[in-house]
């Protein structure tokens, strides 16, 4: 995990997508490049692309990963 | 609309979709009258050439016009001098992520040349003979450079490089030194050690795919009109427009409101017309001569420039316990990206498993630049070339532990809530239905005659959503127009459009006239990729529908004077609510659109939205085939494609994909590959020694539907088109291992490496 410094798991206060990337950035600069072109999220189990306003709740599970496309 | 879009599935009674009415396309198709990139003429048009390296790798030390400039008859050359040169920014294209620092460079060599056919300059002449004439002027000074193209020899670290500034992504520490590695990624769950120690048998093997087309039969070809007031129009083969003129604009440094792109009917695309090639060169020789370019590649152009998929190298490692479940499960993918980075290896990674309820996986994936051309998308990108090897390894496991194949995908396969090892928890999804019906399918107990085999093979893709816009506009006579702003890339996509339409309006599907929406007429629409065309713009075109339904509610209220709450859709007309208070002539969409004028004005509905909630798509394949032993042929036999697709809009335009899906594979498996020369230029740029698969060729492909509705619209679309080319190789390599008792590791399984391989195995008996 050479963006994260090896961190998989972890806790960070946000009410949607933005403020949660916002809060990556930050905490790991090396991952800023990734948030902003790369990554897709998924949110209690549903993927979303290019939708930093998603709301966030307090108990959401969330992972993120390479966009997805296709041909 | 909000954030973004989801539109929940309701099951209800259904008139239209699920129906097979004729396409829209169809009479112009078979007639002749459908208007490719390639019909488009304009008056005093100039024919616009491309003069490509003969090299694969050289540095470009000077590049001399002048002669050509002076052919007469040449109105303009244009090189990199002519283009901005671009900082590293990045951009959604399709399958990846582009950067547009790499994408001046791929439309237009700068400091080097990367592969034999990158383009170095172009001409626009009053003729095609004058601008082939005036390439032949041009002089190009070229420093010859060592060249890499097989992806593990470029791995090495004293491979050739092709970019000496790329320092390989994603490891720790960071290099010091350059490579051609430009991302190595890790998607991992659990502990495989663990899992390997826990497994009874363990099955190791390496794998070795060839670059392969898409092989689409309409060539790129555009059409560019510059005029000096600063805008442009095109017209051009393509999967997504909105897209195309995006990149243009950002390498012309044009506004995107000054360029305006007309897709034009498409002869296929797979991914390949994704990204820009000729267009921005017709758009610059346009703007330089005062005169409409059209640009058209020839075959040979197409095979040696044009994004093929990734040549790839790829590791399997599998172990199980003796009840046939998987303990763990390790890939290394390493995957050819062309001459730039960006490969399909991240979403590869991502479905090399993903078929599977696994503890314990670790996927590992490289991105690596050779000199080829830069890789495009190719349906399901990346996906088959993973799932030959796992799907082998998957049945040498079954065979060794006396499982039957489908029994040991049953008892490993995903389903509801299986969580996945790149993240999130499978919804409903349909892999153990499509696996159910594959073995309850007469082909799975036929007998099988002598040379013959069978062999099983499963394929997942994710399917997508993203930014999608549309429009219906009401007519006076009570037809409705319905404007798509994404391409129909032949699959019959303006079919099931205009039959959600009719299902929602409740009018005949007759009645709906759909039409692709140039740039100008529309809100952006991402590419027509990823099986997202029937899901997104499916729920555009449902919002739409949805959105001019409340307006001729509020209309008929106003009508009949009475409040809005009473009046209801039903049946394609606006009558009164059950157990209403007020009672009121209903009037149709026909009678509401006659009086639209005279009443408020006429009666439209538009959706702009980001669609989201893309539902999976599974699907199994049997195939059998015959082995000639002589001379290594293999023959289908037969092949049955089971698949959930959520939802079959139109049923036999979704079997159309699914034995087109399979029909490409298929050529994958068997034939097609990309043959280098020592010197790394393409020895075989032309469909006579590039062989894709003809009618001749297949049996019969058939098709079984599964629909497991996707929770996250409307009508339960999960998309079809990717998922029937990713298990035609290993299906094939499984049926071929069936029939022979070899098991092949190397793609295409051709007659000269089938028979290699019988030759290799009769002498090691022999011995």
């Amino acid at each position: 995990m050479p963006y994260t410094r090896g961190e998989v798991r972890i806790a960070i206060e946000a009410a949607n997508v933005r403020q949660l990337f916002e809060a990556l950035g930050v905490r790991f600069p090396d991952l800023r490049a990734q948030l902003d072109n790369d990554l897709a999220i998924a949110i209690d189990g549903e993927i979303y692309q290019d939708a930093l306003l998603q709301p966030i709740s307090g108990t959401s599970e969330i992972y993120v990963f390479p966009k997805i496309a296709g041909g | 609309m909000t954030v973004s879009t989801m539109i929940k599935y309701e099951q209800k009674e259904l008139k239209v979709v699920g129906t097979r009415p004729l396409r829209p396309d169809g009479v112009d198709k078979v007639t002749g009258r459908a208007r490719y990139a390639a019909d488009y003429n304009m008056p005093g048009q100039l024919i616009g050439k491309v003069l490509r390296s003969p090299h694969a790798h050289a540095r470009i030390k000077s590049i001399d016009t002048s002669a050509a400039e002076a052919l007469p008859g040449v109105k303009a050359v244009v090189t990199r001098e002519d283009f901005p040169d671009m900082a590293v920014e990045y951009a959604a294209a399709g399958e990846l992520t582009i950067n547009f620092r790499d994408v001046t460079r791929n439309m237009m060599a700068r400091e080097k040349v990367l592969y034999d056919g990158h383009p170095a300059a172009a001409v626009a002449a009053t003729s095609e003979s004058i601008a082939r004439k005036a390439l032949k002027l041009i002089k190009i000074d070229y420093e010859v450079l060592p060249h890499v193209i097989d992806v593990v020899e470029a791995m090495r670290p004293d491979a050739p490089l092709l970019h000496e500034e790329q320092y390989t992504e994603g490891v720790t520490p960071k290099p010091d030194r350059p490579s051609n590695v430009a991302k190595r990624m890790v998607f991992a769950r659990g502990d495989v050690e663990a899992g390997f120690k826990q497994a009874d048998v363990i099955v190791e093997r390496e794998f070795n795919t060839k670059p392969v087309h898409q092989g689409y039969i309409e060539p790129q070809a555009c059409l560019a009109s510059y005029t000096e007031d600063g805008q442009a129009e095109l017209w051009t083969s393509t999967q997504g427009h909105f897209v195309f003129r995006a990149q243009c604009a950002k390498v012309l440094q044009m506004d995107v409101s000054k360029i305006r792109v007309t897709p034009t009917e498409i002869g296929g695309g797979f991914g390949g017309k994704n990204n820009i090639y000729n267009e921005p060169l017709a758009i610059a020789l346009s703007r330089k001569s005062h005169r409409p370019v059209k640009m058209v590649m020839t075959r040979e152009e197409v095979f040696r420039a044009t994004g093929p998929t990734s040549g790839a190298n790829v590791k399997i490692k599998m172990g199980c316990t003796r009840d046939g479940r998987i303990a763990a499960a390790q890939a290394e993918l390493n995957f050819q990206a062309g001459a730039f980075p960006g490969s399909s290896v991240p979403m590869a990674s991502m479905c090399t498993f993903t078929r599977y309820d696994l503890a314990n996986v670790r996927v590992v994936g490289n991105d690596v630049t050779v000199n080829r051309p830069k890789v495009a998308a190719y349906r399901a990108p990346g996906a088959p070339i993973a799932v030959f090897g796992v799907e082998s390894v998957v049945d040498e496991m079954a065979k060794k532990l006396g499982i039957d194949p489908i029994e040991f995908r049953l008892r490993n396969a995903a389903r509801e809530g299986t969580q996945t090892y790149y993240g999130p928890k499978f919804g409903p999804i349909g892999f153990i239905e499509t696996l159910e019906q594959a073995r309850a399918h007469p082909h799975y107990s036929a007998p099988l005659g002598p040379n013959q085999g069978r062999g099983i093979a499963t394929g997942f893709w994710f399917n997508i959503g993203n930014e999608t816009s549309a429009a219906l506009n009401v007519n006076e006579d009570g037809t409705v127009t319905l404007m798509l702003g994404t391409v129909d890339v032949a699959g019959g996509s303006r079919a099931a459009m205009a039959m959600m339409v009719a299902e929602e309006l409740g009018i005949d599907v007759d009645k709906v006239r759909p039409i692709i929406g140039d740039t100008s007429s529309l809100g952006f629409n991402f590419i027509t990729a990823g099986s997202r065309g029937t899901f997104a713009s499916g729920m555009a075109t449902v919002v739409a529908a949805r959105q001019a339904i409340e307006k001729m509610r509020q209309r008929v209220a106003k009508i009949r004077e009475v409040p809005v709450e009473e009046v209801v859709w039903k049946n394609g007309q606006a009558q009164p609510v059950e157990d209403g208070t007020r009672q009121f002539a209903p009037m149709s969409l026909a009678e509401i659109a006659k009086v639209a004028g005279k009443t408020g004005g006429s009666i439209a509905g538009h959706a702009e939205i980001n669609a989201q909630g893309a539902g999976p798509g599974f699907g199994t394949h049997i195939v059998d085939v015959e082995v000639d032993k002589q001379t290594g042929l293999v023959k289908i036999v037969r092949y049955t494609i089971v698949q959930d697709v959520g939802k079959a809009i139109h049923p036999a335009y979704v079997e159309g994909q699914l034995q087109g899906g399979a029909a490409q594979g298929i050529g994958w498996a068997l034939n097609e590959e990309y043959v280098y020369g020592a010197d790394g230029l393409l020895q075989n740029p032309g469909f006579l020694d590039y062989r894709v698969p003809v009618a001749s060729d297949l049996p019969f492909i058939d098709t079984v539907i599964v629909e497991v509705p996707n929770p996250n619209h409307p009508y339960g679309v999960r998309g079809c088109g990717e998922v029937p080319i990713i298990a035609p190789m290993a299906a094939i390599a499984n049926a071929i291992e069936s029939a022979i008792g070899i098991r092949l590791f190397e793609q295409p399984m051709s007659p000269p490496r089938v028979l290699k391989a019988i030759e290799a195995e009769e002498a090691r008996r022999g011995a």
